[in-house]
């Protein structure tokens, strides 16, 4: 709350403004993307630094990252905003309260990649979906997927690292979160769930009154989306390119092929080990999975280091330490955790 | 007096909504008191499953993201 406070019902911009605005954004969008390495070969090239020295290559690395990972951050959060302001949790909930075939861990995948919700609100979510009679495992696949397959990783992946990892980055982790769930879901660990959280009453649930979005509405959720998000995670951005920038410049490749080359088995498991405990997020790891991929890493290994960074958070596991016992959060870990390794074994050694 | 709750666990988006409603309220002259709830348990009970949610006079009004201003101030003067 700035300034308009004291206007009563504050519109800040006519509609035909917004009609207006986007195309135009997006010709600037593309003007600036189309000209990142002119751009970043200039900036470089004005540094008392050799261009192929150690330094040279780092500090080449940080000024083209950065924009480009600022300018598709932006498009690819403005863009999910727009198309997820179509979904809500409350919808999701009522589409999969309705299934308990074996159909209901993909769709919940599906919807987990769809839905927006952040982190802060796992939990009241994890409630909703079990209070209304929603299938544990059902519920771990929506909540696997989310962070695990969100936009703004595929989107990073594709724009920093082309299109095929993208895909196997895709397929993986949508078949990780659905056959997790599947294999949770087996266990019957309802009765691991916190004792309040079962006793619930399942009747908490409460219609909204229509919130029906014009579609100004919805590009404006796009633009919030793009301040709250660019804003906050802008500093996670600088950071993994900064780390990527270092390996770029100055890791020897014969050294990052003996660490997490095809043929060191044990690279896998020590992936998943070092990601876990990494607090950032797809913008602030997708850099760093660049360089490590530019030096020579094996994919699985890398593909392992990724997921285990983004889908098995310790900050999120205490989140949903409030509505599971110890014992299921371990579980979950375990069985997440396996689907990782699995993947990355498989893709050292087919590659 | 209007009762209003803001359902959140804590997060800067909850924190925002609470400001935002405090605000809509003074601007609109409405005699307001603000409840946050953040146990989980009670953000369920209420129905809330993305937060921040907002609920005035018991009724729940809002729920994910931040409310949008101009509702904001139907709600309250309803």
């Amino acid at each position: 709350m700035t300034a308009e406070t004291d206007t009563p019902a504050p519109r800040a911009l006519p509609d035909w403004l917004w009609y207006a605005g986007v195309p135009v954004a997006a010709v600037v969008w593309w003007l600036a993307y189309d000209n990142l390495i002119p751009f970043s070969e200039g900036v470089t090239s004005l540094l008392p630094v050799a261009r192929d020295s150690h330094t040279g290559e780092a500090i080449a690395f940080f000024v083209y990252d950065v924009p480009k990972v600022l300018l598709l951050l932006t498009l690819i959060v403005f863009v999910t905003g727009v198309l997820r302001s179509w979904f809500s949790p409350e919808r999701t909930r009522a589409i999969l309260a309705g299934r308990r075939a074996i159909w209901g861990y993909p769709l919940a995948a599906l919807l987990g990649v769809l839905t927006p919700f952040c982190s802060c609100s796992s939990v009241p979510l994890f409630i909703g979906f079990v209070s209304a009679g929603i299938p544990l495992g059902v519920t771990f696949s929506f909540l696997i997927a989310g962070p695990m397959v969100g936009p703004v990783g595929l989107g990073l992946l594709y724009g920093l690292v082309g299109w095929q990892v993208a895909t196997i980055y895709l397929v993986f982790g949508f078949t990780i979160a659905t056959v997790a769930g599947w294999v949770l879901g087996r266990f019957r660990l309802e009765r691991y769930l916190q004792d309040w959280v079962r006793e619930l009453n399942a009747g908490a649930v409460v219609d909204l009154p229509d919130q029906r979005l014009t579609l100004v509405d919805r590009l404006k959720i796009g633009v919030d989306q793009v301040r709250e998000i660019v804003g906050k995670v802008w500093i996670w951005v600088v950071v993994g390119i900064s780390i990527g920038a270092l390996i770029h410049g100055y890791v020897p490749e014969a050294m990052m092929l003996a660490i997490m080359g095809g043929d060191a088995w044990w690279s896998v498991p020590a992936a998943v080990v070092v990601g876990v405990p990494m607090y950032t997020n797809a913008a602030g790891v997708i850099p760093i999975v660049e360089a490590l991929l530019g030096k020579g890493a094996a994919l699985g290994t890398v593909l392992a280091f990724m997921m285990s960074v983004i889908a098995l958070s310790l900050p999120e596991m205490i989140i949903l330490r409030q509505v599971l016992t110890l014992r299921l959060i371990a579980i979950f870990i375990a069985v997440v955790g396996a689907g990782i390794l699995a993947t990355g074994f498989l893709f050292n050694a087919i590659l | 007096m209007k009762s209003v709750k803001v359902y959140g666990p804590g997060c800067k988006r909850c924190e925002t909504a609470e400001t935002m409603v405090k605000a809509a309220a003074e601007r609109l002259g409405i005699e307001v008191e603000v409840e946050k709830v953040t146990d989980p348990r009670s953000i369920a009970m209420a129905g809330v499953m993305s937060t921040p949610g907002i609920s005035v006079d018991g009724k729940l009004v809002h729920a994910g993201g931040l409310p949008d201003a101009a509702r904001l101030n139907e709600w309250l003067s309803a």
